[in-house]
Order: C-alpha cells, then sequence, then structure tokens
C-alpha cells in the first residue's frame, strides 16, 4: 500500500509572529520556517506502517514556493521514498489544497492519506476532511491511534468529551493528533540519503486546478493585549483579591 | 437570508456552544436549527425553546447517531440550498463536518470565527491568536465554524419555534462507529465553565491533579491542562486547554504549573480575570495573569482550599 502524506512549510512553533505594520499580514521575511507539527506526526506514522511492513511506499507532498522543497527534505529524511511538489506563488487555500491533492490521489493512488490536523499558521484544520468529501472518501480527524488491518483503518479519535473509535473502509483520510507518536529527529546519515531521494515537480495547471483563494484577507491585526496585572504575597491575599476586588468567586 | 445552525446536544439540552453559534447566526440573519441522531423528539423540543431559532429541522435516523462526518455532512448539503450560511460550533463534531461540507459545496470553509462583520466578513484568530484576519469570501454560500468562547450563548429557553421532519440522505459511507471512551465527571464541561482551573507540566505527575479536585469542587471549575501537560501523560487529551485543544473564556481561569506558551494562551486568554501560581516569576503566564502568586504549587493548592473552605 502506498501512503501520500501532505507536509506545509509554515512558520517554526516558537517563532513570536508579528503582524506587519501595513496590516497585511504576518511578518514571514527571514522568520525560521518548519514543518507543520501535526504533519511530522503524520510522517512518523507512515514511516512506523512502513517499518510494520503495511506501507510500501511514502511519498511526501508539498504545496507553495520552491523553498517547500526543504519541507520534502525533511521528510524524506525521516523515512519517505521520494517527494512531489506543487509549486506556485498563489496564496493556497484548503480548498486548493484539496483539489490539488485530490488530482495527485487520482495520479498515485494511495491507500491511504495520513496528513496533520491543522496547520499552526491558519489554524484552518480543514484540509484533510475537504480531501476525503471530494474523493468520496471516509475520514477519521483526529487521530491518537491508528491501526490498519484487512483493508480497514480503525481509528481511535480524540473528541471534546474523551476518545471515539471509527472503522474506515480503505481508501480513507486520516488526520492526526498530537497523541498519536513522537515523531523521530532524522538522523545525519538519513538527511545525507535523502538529498538523493527524487522530488517530482508540478505547477497547479499540470493538475488541472485552478488554485486561486476564495477568502479576501481585509486585514490583519494584533489582538487586544492583555495588560499584566498584579502580584500577590500569599494565597489569603489572592483569595481576598478574587472575592472583594474581581467578585467572581 | 436565512442560516442554518447545527446543534449538538446531551440529556440536559442544547449544548452551550451551540447556542453561542446560535448567537453568532443571529448576527446574520434569520435562524433555522438542525438536530441530528436517533431519538431526537426531545432534543428538537429543547432547540425549538431557543431564543432566535425561528424554525428547527430534525433529522431522526440511526445513520446519524453517532455524528459521524459522512452522512452528516450528506444531510448538511441536502439541506443547503435554502440557507445563505451554514454554521456550526467549532467543537469536535463541528470542526470534523463542516469542512466536508464545504467541499461538498465547493466553498471555502471559515473556521473558528470570533466575530462577524457582515454577512460577508468574518474576523478569526490565525496563529494561535497571535493576529485576528478580517477574511472577506467569495463564495455564494458560507460554510462556518464559530468559536464558542467569542459568542455569548442565546438561552436555553424562551423561543417558540415550528419543528420539521426532514429526512436523512441514503449515504454509504464506508465509515463505522466502532466504540467511544468518555471521561466520565461530574464537574462542568471546559468550554462551559465559569471557573476553569488549569494544571502544566509543574504538576510533575497525573497523580497530582488530585490537588486541583478540592479546589474545583469549592469554586464548581472544570479541570484543564497544558498541551505540556497532555504531552507528558499526565491527563487525557481532552483536558486540554490551547491552540490545538479547547479554546476557554470562563469568569475565572486558574493556572497551576502552566509556564504560559503561546499555544496556551492562545486557549485563554480571552477569560475574564486569570489567576496564575507558578514557583518561576519569569514564567511568561504572569505577563497574562491578573493576579499572580510566587509560590510552590505543592504548598499554594492545599493552602488555596482550605482558604476557600473558611469562605
Amino acid at each position: 500500500m502506498k501512503i501520500l502524506v501532505p507536509v506545509k512549510r509554515v512558520v517554526d512553533y516558537n517563532v513570536k509572529v508579528r503582524v506587519k505594520a501595513d496590516g497585511t499580514g504576518v511578518e514571514t521575511a527571514g522568520v525560521k520556517m518548519s514543518m507543520n507539527p501535526f504533519d511530522e506526526i503524520a510522517v512518523e506514522e507512515a514511516v512506523r506502517l512502513k517499518e510494520k511492513g503495511i506501507a510500501t511506499e511514502i511519498v511526501a507532498v508539498s504545496m507553495g514556493l520552491a523553498a517547500c522543497q526543504e519541507t520534502i527534505r525533511t521528510a524524506l529524511a525521516m523515512g519517505a521514498d521520494r517527494g512531489v511538489l506543487v509549486e506556485t506563488d498563489v496564496e493556497l487555500q484548503p480548498l486548493a489544497v484539496a483539489k490539488l491533492l485530490q488530482a495527485l490521489v487520482a495520479k498515485e493512488a494511495p491507500g491511504l492519506v495520513i496528513m496533520g490536523k491543522q496547520a499552526i499558521d491558519d489554524d484552518m484544520s480543514a484540509t484533510g476532511q475537504m480531501l476525503a468529501a471530494l474523493l468520496g472518501w471516509p475520514q477519521g480527524t483526529f487521530a491518537s491511534k491508528v491501526a490498519i488491518e484487512n483493508g480497514t483503518a480503525t481509528v481511535t479519535r480524540e473528541v471534546d468529551g474523551g476518545l471515539e473509535t471509527v472503522a474506515l473502509a480503505l481508501p480513507a483520510v486520516v488526520t492526526t493528533d498530537l497523541r498519536l507518536n513522537e515523531p523521530r529527529y532524522a538522523s545525519l546519515p538519513n538527511i545525507m540519503k535523502a538529498r538523493k531521494k527524487p522530488i517530482e515537480t508540478l505547477k497547479p495547471a499540470d493538475l488541472g486546478v485552478d488554485p486561486a483563494p476564495r477568502l479576501a484577507v481585509v486585514s490583519v491585526a494584533e489582538p487586544p493585549k492583555r495588560k499584566a496585572g498584579v502580584k500577590v504575597a500569599s494565597v489569603a491575599e489572592l483569595v481576598a483579591k478574587l472575592r472583594t476586588e474581581a467578585k467572581v468567586i | 437570508m436565512t442560516s442554518l445552525v447545527l446543534l449538538e446536544f446531551d440529556a440536559s439540552g442544547i449544548k452551550q456552544p451551540s447556542r453561542s453559534a446560535v448567537a453568532a447566526a443571529a448576527k446574520l440573519g434569520e435562524v433555522h436549527a438542525l438536530v441530528t441522531g436517533e431519538n431526537v423528539a426531545s432534543a428538537a423540543a429543547a432547540a425549538a425553546r431557543l431564543p432566535g431559532v425561528a424554525k428547527v429541522l430534525a433529522a431522526d435516523a440511526p445513520s446519524l447517531a453517532h455524528a459521524l462526518a459522512e452522512p452528516l455532512a450528506a444531510l448538511l448539503v441536502s439541506l443547503a440550498p435554502a440557507y445563505s450560511h451554514l454554521l456550526a460550533a467549532a467543537t469536535a463534531v463541528g470542526k470534523n463536518v463542516m469542512p466536508r461540507v464545504a467541499a461538498l459545496l465547493d466553498v471555502q470553509p471559515i473556521s473558528d470565527i470570533a466575530g462577524v462583520v457582515d454577512a460577508n466578513q468574518f474576523v478569526r484568530p490565525i496563529y494561535a491568536g497571535n493576529a485576528l484576519a478580517t477574511v472577506r469570501s467569495a463564495d455564494a454560500r458560507k460554510v462556518i465554524t464559530v468559536r464558542a468562547a467569542s459568542f455569548d450563548p442565546v438561552a436555553a429557553e424562551g423561543g417558540s419555534a415550528s419543528v420539521e421532519s426532514v429526512a436523512a440522505p441514503d449515504a454509504g459511507s464506508g465509515s463505522r462507529f466502532v466504540g467511544a471512551e468518555l471521561s466520565r465527571s461530574e464537574r462542568p464541561e471546559l468550554t462551559a465553565a465559569r471557573v476553569v482551573i488549569s494544571g502544566g507540566r509543574g504538576m510533575q505527575a497525573g497523580e497530582n491533579f488530585k490537588l486541583l479536585e478540592p479546589i474545583a469542587d469549592r469554586l464548581g471549575a472544570a479541570v484543564g491542562a497544558s498541551r505540556a501537560a497532555v504531552d507528558a501523560g499526565f491527563v487525557p487529551n481532552d483536558y486540554q486547554v490551547g491552540q490545538t485543544g479547547k479554546i476557554v473564556a470562563p469568569e475565572l481561569y486558574v493556572a497551576v504549573g502552566i509556564s504560559g506558551a503561546i499555544q496556551h494562551l492562545a486557549g485563554m486568554k480571552d477569560s475574564k480575570v486569570i489567576v496564575a501560581i507558578n514557583k518561576d516569576e519569569e514564567a511568561p503566564i504572569f505577563q497574562v495573569a491578573d493576579y499572580g502568586l510566587v509560590a510552590d504549587l505543592f504548598t499554594a493548592l492545599p493552602e488555596l482550599a482550605a482558604e476557600l473552605e473558611k469562605g
């Protein structure tokens, strides 16, 4: 079984993002970029499925600027076999990404697509569900456990009140939550090896998809700042203040 | 212009995040509500009592019993032509189903809105709430999830809408419900609680979360956790407050042994009053706390429990 793993290049999770002075977006020039953390979990899960002999090939896909090659190389160093870059300088939104992935699925015929539940830049949490819809495939979102057997993916999902388990007839789309696994660090020899793995580059037009965004960003603003309050010296003072000043208890 | 809001409910009625989604929809015009599941008559009656709801659609079918995304999306798509906006709270159910609906309608969903500007423009947090984007949709129909903490919920009682049955489309889905393992708690749900007390990595072990319990009992609080505490295996993921967990905005949020990583702040910084207890006086949590106590939580928590008892 082939597994397709979409990986997104995002501002590194440790970076404190700054809103641009002109209110058009956030500052990304000169900012450290990394693979979306939930996508790392997806790559790790795919690699584990290959190590168990369930997956035969892992294809890592990224979309956007040429620099997304670095993100694909990271996935290759973790154990993916080859990469596909869909190169465009158009701002890609989840609907466009889902359509591009749909076209790639038609081309690659994977048995499973594993991807992050959410990208930490736009926080949309939508692309996996949308891809499943376009393909007419079942979906297992927010996965904390995935077991594959006899053409079925049994997925344990993180839901509001606890856990839920669903059985999906493959092919299916699974999106990863944080407890699914702990992604490995790529070793130096594997980083060297990854340099030799192939990456195919395509354009959205090659896949017959119009990637134009449907949501226009009108403005981007800083959220209202919270002011730091006061330090209290003791538990007794804290409780007194909550009772008489804040009046919340 | 009429909106359809997908509601979630339990034995006690329509859940609070769904009532917040109704409040958001009310800013757009007339509101219809959808209840789905098996034996939904009492839920439909509860939905009909929500102020601001003009009509309730009730879809009663075994295939809808577990809110699986595939049949639920097919139902919403079948109802979509009559509506300008389709909304749900940004809960596990809403986040699972609404993007699927959007893709089937060839619409870019608008996730987790925190504000309604007009029928086409919405405010939503990005980058863990470190920026607020105002976006304008070019799609004819909008598919939206609502950040419940940003909209005061409508009351549970006061309305009197009509109820109409709708048929669930026959959708073979390739997806089957196997089971659920839900945390049992007498405490309020995190997203609906008036008070939340959360523990972080500083709690050191899962069993130490017991120290939060007498305080939570006394305050009627829900118990939450930071991602670090979940990652460390102290508590299950459904405790998680933050960018990738639950978003809460209670009247009082008490952060215990939580340093205040950006991704945690994203989930609680709209709380009305924030209290931080941490032994590291440099911890970033103190920059957003109204009341900060620099103390070892293992002495402060029993003291706090005792002090509250005195009240």
